[in-house]
């Protein structure tokens, strides 16, 4: 008993078939690996696990309840949290704020609108915020505006702001995608680090070297079906995945 | 005190004492002299001042805080006003009802058109608000004649029954009161050359315009505001935090819906009548110009671009030829002539003129409005004074909402 449970899921745009009966399983604790080439539905898959997208037909379960026809706020209320390709902060405010929010997100649900208290004597809320930007180490950076950041301490920041709704559930896009050696890295030791709290994961990646540090299982996405699945080791070694992905080529 | 922190303590009072001693601040010039048609300090432009304020400081808690774009705000302050002008005529002179039912009337309209413009964001968003501003001002010139007067304006008669006002029309328009203080009535301080107005009507606005200051504060410092301005940021960061953006700029369209209402009541309680022309798209232009004016996003700013809007309009256009010619008597003729020519476009009816041309030096080099001159002139004599680095390093954080 998975986890995420996701059933013959179809996906079509116009005539282009995205995704063509894709199930997967989800073990709770799992570090779950989804990779394969550009437009294997990789994205349109995770899009349809947050409720960026609807499957045309299918099933997604999460912990006991269906995610279909959920709005992204209530998936995220159920205990999911993304993190993007391109890192989605809030630029305009600072470090704290950001963090802030889905603490207090977490804390009051989708709609409460507290037009009286003061954001300043939320002393919980901002101590569990703090804890949680020295955890990924930009505490020293709290103050400074968001937008400002490298590319690498946006991802540590979109991290922190997942991570600090304490999810079942986290769902990477490309954790690494368009970062320096040094800050993909940085990412990886992050990422292990906080694999040791026993959040699931799924993560998307085209990096081997991220996805063989990091995965416990992975899954082979090609044309928008799932060719292969096993542990790390068993994938390096099938031939199918090597044809599809690969190109034939040894890793 | 009041549950504020130190700075915005300081802003407050600040406020407090600006609104307090305005028929001093306003008028510096004694009376008679050369200078003195640039006083402001008389009751009917304080109170302009102080209720577009309030106008803008609501506008602002949509457009400042959430980045919504409206540009039908108008609608509501005229709803409010024709809404306040019913309660006078039905109900008494007396004006806490009007404005209560003025406020009310203005957040169920804006509740209506903010969840259907809502629906959009960006440019349609500001398209749906004009739509529905112009579509309420046509039906207030037309079909809803019964309700709005149609073209002469809503107004007193003296038939109105005003069923809480025992006492009998004596023949004449009753004036409207707060518990029967007069709003028309207040007394003269002659100091020297110098003439002071303090208007009853005037300190009843300042006083409604100061708590509306104080709760658009509250608003900018609490949760709801923090996720106002993390939607206007990242909605879809904000959707997958669990945060439904919805109802927050629905709450802030209501909000500044009911501020507008306000506003529009207390036009009507200072001097009880409505027109549809206060709906019109100008008017809503008007609200969106003092913001960015001020410094949207901040909460002095609109106050401040109310005031500087209102000052033009009512001074600027009153200089004429004639005062012009005055001015430059010291000349010799033919330069006096020139002079004249010059300036003549930029004053009187061209007030506009100047005006527009202030708007864009603003928003082109001051993109934060008239609060962020301030902050850098504030800067610029810190850095002279010498309190040097670390003066420096503190002012070089931004502070979005000051």
């Amino acid at each position: 008993m998975g986890i995420l449970e996701v059933k013959g899921v179809n996906k079509r745009f116009g005539g282009l078939k995205a995704l063509d009966e894709v199930n997967l399983n989800v073990e709770a604790g799992a570090v779950h690996a989804i990779i394969g080439p550009n437009g294997a539905g990789k994205s349109t898959f995770l899009n349809c696990l947050v409720g960026r997208l609807e499957p045309d037909t299918g099933t997604v379960d999460f912990d006991g309840s269906s995610l279909l026809n959920l709005e992204p706020h209530e998936i995220n209320q159920l205990g999911v949290s993304r993190v993007f390709q391109t890192p989605e902060i809030f630029g305009d405010l600072d470090l704290l704020e950001n963090v802030m929010i889905p603490t207090l997100a977490r804390r009051d649900g989708p709609i409460k609108l507290d037009a009286w208290s003061r954001v300043d004597h939320l002393v919980e809320v901002r101590e569990r915020a703090e804890e949680q930007l020295q955890d990924v180490g930009l505490f020293e950076k709290r103050d400074m505006t968001a937008s400002s950041l490298s590319r690498g301490d946006k991802r540590r920041l979109e991290l922190a702001m997942c991570l600090v709704q304490d999810p079942k559930l986290l769902l990477l896009d490309e954790p690494t995608a368009g970062m320096s050696r040094a800050d993909t890295n940085n990412t990886i030791d992050l990422l292990k680090k906080i694999g040791e709290r026993g959040i699931t994961k799924i993560v998307i990646e085209h990096d081997m070297h991220v996805v063989f540090s990091l995965a416990n299982k992975i899954s082979v996405m090609a044309q928008g079906t799932v060719i292969a699945e096993g542990k790390p080791e068993d994938i390096k070694g099938d031939p199918r995945v090597q044809e599809a992905y690969l190109g034939g080529a040894h890793l | 005190m009041l549950g504020l922190n130190s700075k915005d303590k300081t802003l407050f009072l600040i406020v407090l004492a600006l609104t307090m001693f305005a028929p001093f601040l306003l008028n510096p010039f004694p009376e008679g002299s050369e200078l003195a048609q640039f006083n402001a300090g008389y009751p009917d432009l304080m109170q302009r001042f102080v209720i577009f304020g309030i106008f803008a400081i609501g506008f602002n808690i949509l457009f400042g805080l959430t980045g919504y774009l409206s540009f039908g705000h108008a609608a509501f302050l005229g709803v409010g006003s024709y809404a306040g002008v019913w309660m006078l005529k039905l109900l008494t002179m007396n004006v806490v009802p009007a404005i209560i039912v003025s406020v009310i009337f203005a957040g169920l309209f804006s509740a209506v058109v903010g969840y259907i413009s809502l629906r959009r964001s960006g440019i349609y968003f500001s398209i749906l608000t004009l739509a529905f501003a112009q579509m309420s001002f046509a039906l207030a010139y037309s079909v809803l004649t019964p309700i709005t007067n149609g073209e002469t304006g809503l107004q007193l008669a003296l038939n109105d029954p005003r069923i809480l006002d025992f006492d009998a029309a004596d023949g004449s328009l009753p004036a409207t009161n707060f518990f029967g203080i007069e709003m028309r009535d207040g007394f003269e301080l002659a100091l020297g050359p110098w003439l002071f107005t303090f208007n009853f009507g005037y300190y009843l606005c300042a006083v409604v315009m100061l708590i509306a200051f104080y709760i658009s504060i509250r608003i900018f410092r609490s949760p709801f505001g923090l996720m106002l301005r993390a939607l206007k940021t990242n909605q879809q960061r904000m959707r997958f935090t669990g945060k439904n953006p919805k109802p927050h700029t629905l709450a802030a369209f209501i909000i500044s819906g009911m501020y507008a209402g306000l506003a529009g009541g207390l036009m009507v309680a200072m001097d009880p009548l409505a027109g549809a022309e206060r709906m019109q798209w100008t008017a809503s232009g008007e609200v969106v110009l003092m913001t960015i004016l001020g410094g949207a996003g901040t909460l002095i700013g609109p106050v401040l671009g109310a005031g500087v809007i209102k000052y033009f309009e009512n001074i600027f256009s009153k200089i004429n030829d004639n005062v012009l010619y005055n001015w430059f008597s010291f000349l010799p003729d033919g330069m006096q002539d020139a002079f004249v020519f010059m300036i003549h476009p930029f004053i009187g009816k061209g007030w506009h003129l100047t005006l527009g041309i202030m708007f864009m030096l603003v928003v082109i080099f001051l993109p934060g409005g008239v609060v962020e001159g301030g902050q850098r002139l504030k800067r610029l004599f810190r850095r002279r004074g010498g309190s040097d680095s670390a003066g420096g390093a503190s002012s070089a954080k931004v502070h979005p909402a000051e």
